[in-house]
């Protein structure tokens, strides 16, 4: 339940980040921003699907 | 009750997409994916449960036990295929998520294949 969480907690900071980093007229940072923020939570998330994938593959005997 | 439970996560997780989606509209598909894979495993205990049930009534009552893997693997596939099939027509690519499903039609048709078979070559021995 808490990567649900973790993740929109992500989200708005690297949205917030970006808001700021574009003010401050750093467009190009703002961009890694975004693009670190990205691959982060898909790290998270591939993990959980690993999950969900060994457990269906255990439960219906794939 | 889990039910509640249930639901609750899935509006809580219905919610935040939603705040997402205005600011980062990319990262709403991961709460997505990550949501959805969260409910099954919380449903996948008492899921496993009924399917021990199934295999044990399945072995007393003298069915090859190949009939039960087969169409286990089949209800897996399906929901598998469904799952991806879902989250790629809520990106919006509804091109992809029909190839998904067109590949799960072809691995069960592959599957049940055997069975059908078997069911034929029976037929035709009680034929006269």
């Amino acid at each position: 339940m808490d990567l649900i969480f973790r993740i929109a907690a992500i989200g708005i900071l690297v949205a917030v980040l970006n808001i700021v980093l574009n003010k401050s007229g750093k467009e190009e940072i703002s961009m890694l921003t975004t693009l670190a923020g990205l691959i982060i939570v898909l790290l998270m998330v591939l993990q959980e699907i690993n999950r969900l994938f060994s457990t269906i593959r255990t439960m219906f005997s794939f | 009750m889990d039910i509640l439970r249930f639901v609750g996560i899935g509006i809580v997780a219905t919610a935040i997409i939603v705040v997402l989606k205005s600011q980062k509209p990319e990262l709403g598909l991961w709460v997505t994916l990550a949501a959805g894979t969260f409910l099954f495993l919380m449903g996948a205990g008492r899921l496993s449960a009924v399917i021990d049930l199934l295999r044990n009534y399945a072995d007393r009552s003298g069915i090859d036990s190949t009939y039960v893997t087969t169409l286990l693997k089949i209800i897996g596939i399906a929901y598998i295929a469904e799952f991806g099939a879902e989250i790629c027509k809520d990106a919006g690519e509804s091109a992809i998520a029909s190839k998904i499903e067109l590949a799960g039609k072809v691995m069960i048709i592959v599957l049940a294949m055997p069975i059908m078979t078997s069911i034929l070559d029976l037929v035709i021995r009680i034929m006269p």
